[in-house]
């Protein structure tokens, strides 16, 4: 809290509702960044319909399933790890937190073999390969990389956050009288989540 | 601070309805996954859209509390969805008709 | 920031700008999360970038002055240009009255001790001094000035050699800057009310911010994803947006435009707010019409981000799309159109002032009334594809931005300064340069909309011979006007240093709290619950009016 409110006053200002509220105007922002590049596949998708399906078969729709798999059940663990220090469960609370940076972590690992396996295939911007392909193809593996890479960078983020929280758990900063900062760092991870639910079906889904 | 322990209190047996929604996250991904090897065509592509929707639906409401939030939030979010959705249309009044 | 024992308010009260917190000198300043302290430095560096914008369109009047080579080469005036609206639009007018007199007023207005989020508050500062900073180094590394003008249009923007991607950069920042200001502001209007301050009791600046607060949350993302891909796209050739690669140079300006367009209402929708104070105080009459007021800033709000393909008409959309926001236009020129008329209305039969803000605030209004009705006009199509990309345009964003976010900077500074910092300046001498600043604003910018009428096209270097008696005109106007600003900041900076002090709680006679705490406000700005009334309530005033009369 600010300092002067320490030495003028001793009421320190805390209002649960309106750090939830502000966590969710910020989300909306991501949401939103995201969106726009929404916009642009769609766009571009209807543009070139086929030139996508075609080059969407490249997608390993396995390793796209068991990632969406991963950060669902991931959102599951940190909503528990909420529900458990709502009931006083601090080491339960602290296991779901850890559980949900470890499959964060799993999913970039993922990421990164999927990603090396498509550069590894000529799939990626400025390759020899791609640029003889056709606008659409291109314009696929461009929306590609940068939606999913700006999302593994959101995952990344995700996960210090809830690092930081489990910190603060065992520190006995975040108790079960005061945990809204634990709320926080759920509502930026399930975010995380909604955007690869939509992600998911756009890049693998459409053979 | 009352408004937790009643959060604690609605939760009592409230672990259940985390697991619950789990199971219905994952059977709707199968779901998703199962249909994509279809092809009807637009329809393929609308019925993954529905799906992801539903799925985000119960994230929204159930892992991010939006159910017990006051309803300010519940409007708060439909205002961002609702720009989302006419930025889109009003983008496509550019794109779907061909003159010009 | 002298802390004189002048400044000790009325009451024998420490100002805020005495309390000795934990730090010292320069750092109880740059690691202050007081608001009114951050308003501050919001405002000394707002106002220094505004005197370089200024320069630079001082410099571009110059080069125009005649056809042919003046002061500069062609590539430097591209320079001037680009950096003249990067600066006024992104440093100076977009962060603007929210960031200066909504962080210093809006808590006291609502009855609160600070904004929602301070430390977040805080950190909004130093996100746009790095921007800020971050466009300084644009103009100084090896690469030159970005010279795409502010619109950053593809395939140029990809392909320029120019400091690109520090610029891009840094108007990303100030974008998180503009969102975390706006997340501020609504959460704090929500959750820090007074507790009988209901929605309805709320001053007319703080339903302004909080409309404001929802453009920069929901469309700023917009532009911050589309400029992030235009520098991936100069780094990957991701091929995007790159013509050569698949990508349409129309959809950047769809995205470009679905945040830019709403952005002139972040600019003009807080000025409105300021006008909306100043108005009613200075007639000494409630407002006419506070509901259709507070209700018509969050129609702009939403109708203003439905219209943005409107400075696209001639960049080769569908007819549909053409006919869409052709219409949208004209529906969202609809509330702007309410509160000039309520403001009129509230004028009629009251006691009229004719002090500094109120001269700003009527010259906004005849400002705005000339700017709107010019944009109406462009929204019809068959006149835009004739008058698009000419000097009409460029005549029309002066009148609507300079005229109403300027202005209502302006404005705001002579109605609020002396509340911030206990000071008062010369009423007189801020009269003077306000009719000379006026004048040299009309000089300068009505002969835009007859050039560009004549075919004048905008961002031009050069000039056919038939166009030079406008510039003339023009060039002449902005040194006028240079002058009366000149003039005008020059009086209010005296003041700060020798100015007569005030230790007035309500210098104007206005009826919303900042008139009722201290000058200057005390660190926690009140001492006890304050009263809400009706925030418009001139009964007594009223009254007076009726007995001279």
């Amino acid at each position: 809290m600010s300092t002067h409110e320490q030495t003028v006053t001793s009421h320190v200002h805390r209002d649960d509702e309106g750090s939830r509220m502000g966590m969710w105007l910020f989300l909306f922002t991501e949401l939103i960044l995201f969106g726009g590049m929404f916009f642009i596949y769609s766009v571009y998708r209807y543009l070139h319909h086929d030139d996508f399906h075609v080059a969407a078969k490249n997608m390993n729709v396995l390793i796209g399933t068991a990632n969406t798999i991963i950060l669902l059940t991931s959102s599951m663990t940190i909503a528990v790890s909420i529900a458990a220090m709502q009931r006083g469960k601090k080491m339960l609370s602290l296991t779901l937190q850890s559980i949900t940076v470890i499959f964060g972590f799993i999913f970039l690992v993922n990421k990164y073999f999927e990603w090396t396996a498509e550069i590894g295939h000529g799939n990626y911007p400025g390759s020899p390969e791609l640029v003889n392909q056709n606008a659409g193809q291109i314009l696929f593996f461009g929306l590609y990389y940068v939606m999913t890479g700006l999302h593994g960078l959101h995952v990344i983020v995700g996960m210090i956050v809830i690092i930081f929280m489990m910190r603060f758990t065992m520190k006995d900063i975040i108790t079960p009288d005061s945990y809204v900062k634990l709320e926080a760092a759920g509502l930026y991870w399930h975010l995380v989540d909604i955007i690869w639910i939509f992600l998911f079906p756009l890049f693998y889904l459409i053979t | 601070m009352d408004k937790h322990n009643e959060h604690a209190e609605n939760k009592g047996h409230g672990y259940s309805i985390y697991f619950l929604v789990w199971l219905g996250l994952l059977t709707l991904t199968a779901i998703t996954v199962a249909v994509a090897g279809i092809n009807l065509g637009g329809i393929t592509i609308a019925t993954a859209i529905v799906i992801a929707s539903i799925k985000s639906y119960l994230v929204l409401t159930i892992f991010m509390h939006l159910r017990t939030e006051s309803k300010v939030f519940k409007i708060f979010v439909m205002a961002a969805l609702f720009f989302i959705v006419i930025s889109l249309v009003l983008l496509f009044a550019d794109y779907s008709s061909t003159n010009i | 920031m002298s802390a004189d024992a002048a400044a000790i308010n009325q009451n024998g009260h420490e100002s805020y700008l005495e309390y000795k917190g934990k730090y010292k000198g320069i750092f109880a300043w740059i690691l202050s999360t007081d608001h009114k302290r951050i308003g501050i430095l919001y405002m000394v560096a707002l106002l220094t970038w505004f005197i370089a914008g200024m320069v630079l369109g001082g410099l571009i009047r110059l080069e125009l002055i005649s056809p042919g080579r003046d002061i500069v080469d062609p590539q430097t005036y591209n320079a001037f240009f680009t950096l003249h609206g990067v600066i006024m639009l992104f440093i100076f007018v977009i962060p603007g009255i929210p960031a200066v007199f909504g962080n210093f007023f809006l808590p006291i207005m609502l009855g609160a001790k600070d904004v929602a989020f301070p430390r977040l508050n805080l950190f909004s500062w130093y996100l746009y001094m790095t921007g800020g900073i971050l466009v300084i180094l644009a103009i100084l590394l090896p690469g030159g000035a970005p010279d795409t003008g502010w619109t950053f249009y593809i395939p140029y923007s990809i392909r320029t050699n120019t400091n690109m991607i520090i610029t891009l950069t840094a108007v990303f920042i100030l974008g998180f800057s503009s969102i975390l200001t706006g997340l501020n502001f609504i959460t704090t209007i929500h959750r820090l009310r007074a507790p009988k301050m209901g929605w309805f009791k709320m001053p007319l600046f703080a339903w302004a911010l909080y409309a404001t607060g929802w453009i920069q949350v929901i469309v700023t993302p917009i532009i911050g994803i589309t400029l992030l891909l235009v520098i991936v796209e100069r780094v990957f050739s991701v091929g995007l947006f790159d013509p050569a690669l698949g990508g349409d140079p129309i959809l950047f300006q769809h995205l470009f435009w679905i945040y830019s367009h709403p952005a002139v209402y972040i600019m003009a929708v807080p000025a409105m707010g300021v006008i909306s104070e100043i108005i009613p105080t200075f007639a000494r009459r409630t407002i006419f019409g506070y509901k259709f007021i507070a209700f018509s800033s969050i129609a702009i709000a939403v109708f203003g981000s439905l219209v943005w393909a409107h400075h696209m008409f001639a960049a080769g959309m569908t007819d549909t799309a053409e006919f869409v926001f052709s219409l949208l236009t004209f529906l969202v020129a609809i509330p702007s159109a309410v509160k000039v008329f309520n403001w009129t209305a509230t004028l009629y039969k009251g006691s009229i002032e004719l002090d500094p803000p109120m001269l700003y605030a009527l010259a906004f209004i005849f400002l705005f009334s000339i700017g709107g009705l010019t944009g109406v006009i462009q929204g019809v199509l068959s006149v835009d594809i004739h008058i698009t990309d000419t000097y009409f345009i460029v005549g029309h964003i002066h009148y609507v931005v300079f005229g109403t976010a300027g202005f209502g900077i302006f404005a705001s500074l002579h109605y609020w300064l002396p509340k911030m910092i206990g000071k008062m300046y010369n009423i007189a001498h801020a009269k003077v340069a306000f009719w000379i600043l006026f004048i040299g604003f009309n000089f300068l910018y009505f002969p835009f909309f007859i050039m560009g009428w004549l075919g004048m096209p905008r961002r031009s270097y050069d000039y056919l011979p038939e166009y030079h008696v406008y510039h003339l005109i023009s060039t002449i106007g902005s040194w006028v006007m240079i002058a009366g600003i000149l003039y005008m900041f020059y009086n209010l900076l005296i003041s700060v240093f020798k100015g007569k002090r005030i230790t007035d709680k309500n210098i104007w006679g206005g009826e919303t709290l900042e008139w009722f705490v201290d000058t200057p406000p005390t660190l926690e700005n009140f001492d006890e619950e304050p009263e809400i009334n009706d925030p418009y309530a001139y009964k007594q005033n009223e009254i007076e009016a009726e007995e001279v009369r």
